[in-house]
């Protein structure tokens, strides 16, 4: 058994995504409330405290600038999440994953199943923040309905790399180091609250080479400011290998250790 | 239904389950009996097809292991030693979300769910979260849970740990009327007297290895015989059997005889030794588990 051996799926594994969708529904209301609540605060923050003293970033007022910052922030934030703690939880606490794979479905399946959630929690969530930003008109329309679909994609990266994560860590606490360690740095230094032109090189570099938030960035900018950024396709290309990547990755990393 | 022969399961160096061969046949209730850390759960997780083997073979319904895994486990009901229920949902809803994992359309599944909420009496607690149940209704919502998509095999891993005597007897009595509807059923416990009621057949482990196998009845006759006299433990009545060619074994401060006449033995120790009190009782599986697996204690 590799770390890359390409997992047997069939679509069986939508029913895992059921069932959390069935849990998710009947919390519903209650999952609204940070999607909703998180970038407003950000907005209010960075846009009306920093917007006050930074007039322009790369040619665009500063609020604008953060916006597509703050959506791609949310798009990270909902999967990352969900298939870190939310995935540990079950998996570990929750036994859910032993009684799924006592049943027809496999491992994998059941992993792939709670990859797709976590993309469909980014999913929802940029559903849920693009009226907000819309309201303040900050982001540009049609182009930044592109993002709903884009934010799968996104979504499914980031879950993929949360699930390695929680593939590897010996206990739920652990996920705090993932959080501090590759959370916080990117939610700084991907071209968010900065524009990457400000940067030492190496920084410059360094964030897109190996942070994914950048290049999600890169497009969801384009977007919201109709204005397409030359390194988009390239930052597509990017996520959508990676993504790749760690889906495969992260499917093995699982069933190395809940296959023994 | 399932054949066993030379499977081993290893977890790194330890070796959990050790060369073992079994046969279980249809229609039977077929027991593993051992203490804590025989290798009874390692057991049914490779039937089950969830842990994979490491050497010998192991055929499901004549499939192997190995290779079948979704046609074996879709025939297959299982009760894990610990819950696994979905604390996300209620009663209902667990039998529902699991049903749908065999691919059972929703009207189909409503029907079913409904019946074997009324097999397992847990139809006034249909929409109670499983965080509000006992320990007993959980285990019976497990039962109903294995039963979802009607199995041909159903595996039950300690199906009464940790349950007050009513919740017992009530699963005891599920499991024997799902045998006399024709069942499968393959049960690991480390309770006697619940393989000694259950089981046709069962298989005494210990270390990982199958000391004994038979049917309860005739373990107990072959290995202790029908009856135990048991004497308090002193030199002359030790030296009084040994010149007996009685089977017997000391117990702490007990002695315990073991024979198919009792009448005889009491006699014999009437006659000719100078004894305590004495007392006559029936052989269980209980005293050929403790022949088999010592009296060392487990943890
Ligand atoms: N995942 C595992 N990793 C390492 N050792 C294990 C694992 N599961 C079980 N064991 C060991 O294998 C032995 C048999 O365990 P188990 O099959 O659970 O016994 P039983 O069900 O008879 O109590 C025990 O010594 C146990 O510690
Ligand atoms: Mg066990």
């Amino acid at each position: 058994m590799s770390y890359f051996d390409v997992p047997k799926l069939t679509g069986s594994l939508w029913k895992v995504w059921f069932r959390n969708k069935d849990v998710f529904m009947k919390t519903i209301i209650v999952n609204f409330i940070p999607s909703f609540a998180q970038p407003l605060l950000y907005l209010f923050a960075f846009g009306f405290g920093v917007g006050n003293s930074i007039n322009v970033m790369e040619g665009v007022s500063y609020i604008r600038f953060i916006a597509p910052a703050l959506i791609a922030f949310g798009i990270m934030d909902a999967s990352f999440f969900e298939c870190t703690f939310g995935s540990y939880v079950r998996m570990y606490y929750q036994k859910t994953f032993d009684a799924i794979i006592a049943t027809p479905l496999s491992i994998e399946e059941v992993i792939a199943g709670e990859l797709l959630w976590g993309a469909t929690k980014s999913v929802i969530n940029s559903i849920i923040m693009l009226p907000i930003f819309a309201i303040f008109g900050i982001i540009d329309f049609p182009s930044s309905l592109l993002i709903i679909p884009f934010s799968f994609l996104a979504g499914l990266l980031f879950a993929a790399i949360g699930m390695c994560f929680t593939a590897i860590v010996p206990s739920i606490d652990s996920l705090n180091y993932p959080t501090f360690l590759f959370i916080t740095p990117m939610f700084l230094f991907s071209g968010t609250f900065f524009s990457l032109s400000l940067m030492p090189d190496f920084i410059r570099y360094f964030a897109l080479a190996v942070l994914p938030l950048t290049h999600v960035v890169i497009i969801i900018r384009s977007l919201t400011l109709s204005q397409p950024n030359p390194l988009m396709l390239f930052s597509f290309a990017w996520i959508f290998l990676a993504t790749l990547l760690f889906f495969v990755l992260s499917i093995n990393l699982m069933k190395k250790k809940l296959i023994v | 239904m399932i054949e066993a022969d030379g499977l081993e399961k290893r977890y790194g160096e330890f070796i959990a389950v050790d060369n073992i061969s079994f046969v279980v046949n249809e229609g039977e209730v077929f027991g593993f009996l051992g203490p804590n850390g025989a290798g009874k759960t390692t057991a049914m997780k490779m039937i089950q097809c969830v842990s994979p083997k490491n050497k010998g073979k192991l055929e499901v319904f004549g499939m192997d292991v190995s290779t079948d895994q979704r046609k074996i486990k879709r025939l297959l009901g299982v009760v894990p030693q610990e819950s696994n229920l979905d604390p996300d949902f209620s009663v209902y809803q667990n039998l529902l979300v699991y049903s749908r994992y065999f691919d059972i359309p929703q009207k189909k599944a409503e029907n079913i769910i409904d019946e074997l909420l009324d097999f397992v009496m847990l139809k006034e607690k249909k929409d109670t979260l499983i965080t509000l149940l006992s320990g007993g209704m959980r285990r019976r919502l497990l039962l109903a849970r294995a039963l979802v998509n009607n199995p041909r095999l159903l595996v039950l891993d300690e199906p009464t740990v940790g349950l007050d005597p009513q919740a017992r007897h009530l699963i005891w009595e599920k499991i024997k009327k799902l045998q006399s509807l024709g069942n499968t059923i393959v049960l690991t416990t480390h309770y006697l007297e619940e393989a000694e009621r259950l089981c046709d057949r069962l298989v005494i482990m210990d270390n990982g290895k199958i000391l004994v196998e038979g049917k309860p009845s005739e373990l107990i006759r072959e290995y202790i015989g029908t009856e135990i006299v048991e004497a308090d433990n002193n030199p002359a009545v030790l030296d009084c059997l040994n010149k007996t060619s009685s089977k017997f074994e000391v117990v702490g401060d007990t002695i315990q005889v073991y024979t198919d006449d009792p009448q005889a033995v009491m006699n014999a120790l009437l006659k000719e030794c100078d004894f305590g009190k004495v007392i006559v009782r029936r052989a269980t599986l209980e005293d050929v588990f403790l022949k088999f697996t010592g009296r060392k204690l487990r943890d």
